[in-house]
């Protein structure tokens, strides 16, 4: 009656666009939060244009760039394949591209309410700038790290614009939960269309409450 | 040891600053200046937190800038004591103070005190396990301090480390900062409170508009009348004495500095403890002859050595104590109606009735 694939296949993808993203996405923060270039507001509007472009057409230029033509076709064929549309590391390609801003965001903003203040202090401590990095400014902005992490998550579980140009409706390999529902949907399967968006919905329910009250614990261990 | 010698010059955004200063290799140095003067920018580029490329800077014989060649501040052997204590709010009390010992200690610098001498000296023992986020403000800056002397400084930079504390918290801390005199680690200390200045420093740089206007002993600067030390209202100097005897009978006891000695009301200690006496210039009156009739304890034979500007209301006399002048200074401040109606003039030999002395609390 459940169809586990898409679930699974959603699950690993949002698992693996959120450890890219934090790898990826903290640099960025930090270079946003800290740098005095000119034109660090140019780049910091390129990480957050997926929160107003329509994901069809993020995904329409991803399907150019994935494809045979594109640098994806070309990296493709570094492993012998033709393309990386319509493949799973493509969809993860999409993933982290889509679910950028709500990374960087709450991350550079957790490096930019820390300040210099406490950097200056280790630095007066003896703490080389990396040193620092690791030891004062990643524990202060925490708070950033969960939030981005789980909004990164939840984000990915639920897009479906962007996976569907470019990554079709293929089983086992891009067919994600949000498609799946849209298939029965189409079919008119609407049992099983109903297991799986109540199971979405009270897997976003379940996500917010965790978050508020993280939130909220956190605000008050710092009172 | 050589001491510091400092030189920067530069603008730090519209604020120009051009200073040089020299301050010994062992005591207290107050930067001493009204708010906005530079003498907080003049601590960052000390411990290289600001860079002026036009500076020069040497610490102990170590060139720590020169020029465009500086050392970043984590090469740079320092504790920082912020005006706000800025502790670690992710770490314990004890992880704040073991964050710059562990850190120091793999980089081989020689260890100035031990941690629980630390943890004594500043009565720490009881916060260690606390999160810094329930101490209060006077508690958060012991700890900053024990943070800073526990990375092992070779100079000890502090930023107005009372200013953010109220009148209780002041008073809780500055016995352990007078016990830093204990210390041989030399220390800036940034104020712009002659009160502070007055307990703690040895030396004095003083600064107006990003400039040195003066810099030299504490006493010297107090007692020089062209300084604007002078002319505050609370003007005053301080006296280096030593106790020498205490009259149980009376409560009193007798303290004795070049030039002179003082009687002062309660016990100050064993014979041979050092005490600093402030004695205020509005709490000094001058005679021609020693009074013999009077209820003032103190009336110590000096010499005009000279005077500040005599066309106001008051004037400021430097004092020279002892019958021969030679002594240490006084200051005392009087009208000119009275200068004028003793006929008095540099040179002359004087007796300063002393109305008060205040003690300032050096911790025995």
């Amino acid at each position: 009656m459940v169809d586990w694939q898409p679930i699974w296949l959603t699950l690993k993808l949002a698992a693996v666009t959120t450890v890219i993203l934090l790898i990826i996405g903290t640099p960025i923060a930090w270079w946003l939060a800290r740098s005095t270039a000119w034109w660090k507001e140019g780049v910091a509007a390129v990480v957050a244009l997926p929160l107003v472009l329509p994901p069809t057409v993020l995904g329409f230029y991803l399907l150019l760039a994935l494809g045979p033509y594109g640098p994806g076709g070309w990296l493709a064929g570094l492993w012998g394949e033709r393309s990386l549309a319509f493949t799973f590391s493509g969809l993860v390609i999409g993933s982290v591209l889509y679910s950028m801003p709500f990374v960087i965001q709450p991350i550079r903003n957790a490096f930019q309410a820390i300040g210099d203040r406490p950097l200056e202090v280790a630095a007066t401590l003896r703490a080389s700038p990396l040193d620092a990095f690791l030891t004062v400014a990643l524990p202060l902005a925490r708070p950033g790290f969960l939030t981005g992490a789980v909004l990164a998550f939840a984000h990915t579980v639920g897009e479906f614009g962007v996976v569907l140009m470019i990554g079709g409706n293929i089983p086992g390999e891009t067919k994600v939960l949000s498609v799946a529902i849209f298939d029965h949907v189409e079919a008119l399967e609407w049992e099983r269309a109903h297991v799986l968006a109540g199971g979405m919905l009270v897997f976003s329910f379940t996500v917010i409450l965790i978050m508020m009250t993280l939130e909220r614990r956190m605000g008050r261990a710092r009172a | 040891m050589t001491g510091i010698s400092a030189r920067f010059r530069g603008t730090v955004g519209r604020f120009a600053l051009d200073v040089a200063f020299e301050a010994p290799a062992r005591g207290v140095t107050a930067l001493f200046g009204p708010s906005g003067c530079g003498k907080t920018t003049v601590l960052r580029c000390v411990a290289g937190l600001q860079h002026l490329p036009d500076g020069h800077l040497t610490v102990g014989g170590a060139v720590w800038q020169d020029g465009r060649r500086s050392q970043p501040t984590h090469a740079r052997p320092i504790g920082f004591v912020f005006q706000d204590a800025s502790l670690f709010p992710h770490l314990s009390v004890r992880a704040n103070l073991t964050y710059g010992q562990s850190r120091a200690a793999r980089q081989g610098a020689a260890e100035v005190v031990r941690f629980d001498e630390v943890v004594a000296l500043l009565g720490l023992e009881p916060l260690l396990d606390r999160s810094p986020l329930r101490l209060s403000g006077g508690e958060r800056q012991r700890v900053a301090i024990g943070r800073a002397l526990l990375s092992r400084p070779g100079l000890l930079l502090m930023d107005e480390p009372l200013s953010a504390l109220d009148r209780f918290s002041k008073d809780e801390i500055l016995p352990y900062l007078e016990a830093l005199h204990g210390l041989s680690i030399p220390v800036l200390y940034v104020s712009h409170d002659v009160a502070e200045v007055e307990r703690l420093a040895d030396h004095l740089v003083l600064l107006d508009q990003g400039r040195v206007i003066a810099a030299g002993p504490l006493e010297q600067l107090q007692a020089d009348p062209a300084l604007p030390l002078a002319r505050l209202p609370e003007a005053g100097v301080v006296l280096h004495a030593t106790v020498t005897d205490h009259d149980p009978d009376y409560g009193l006891t007798t303290l004795a500095f070049d030039g002179g000695v003082l009687v002062v009301p309660g016990r100050l200690g064993e014979a041979g403890t050092p005490r600093r006496a402030r004695i205020a210039a509005a709490d000094v009156s001058l005679t021609r002859q020693p009074p013999r009739e009077s209820s003032i304890l103190n009336c110590l034979p000096a010499r005009i050595d000279g005077s500040g500007p005599r066309d106001g209301v008051m004037i400021e006399v430097v004092l020279g104590l002892g019958r021969e002048g030679r002594g240490e200074r006084l200051l005392a401040r009087i009208t000119r109606r009275s200068w004028d109606a003793l006929g008095l003039a540099v040179g002359d030999a004087v007796y300063a009735q002393v109305k008060s002395v205040a003690l300032l609390n050096r911790s025995p």
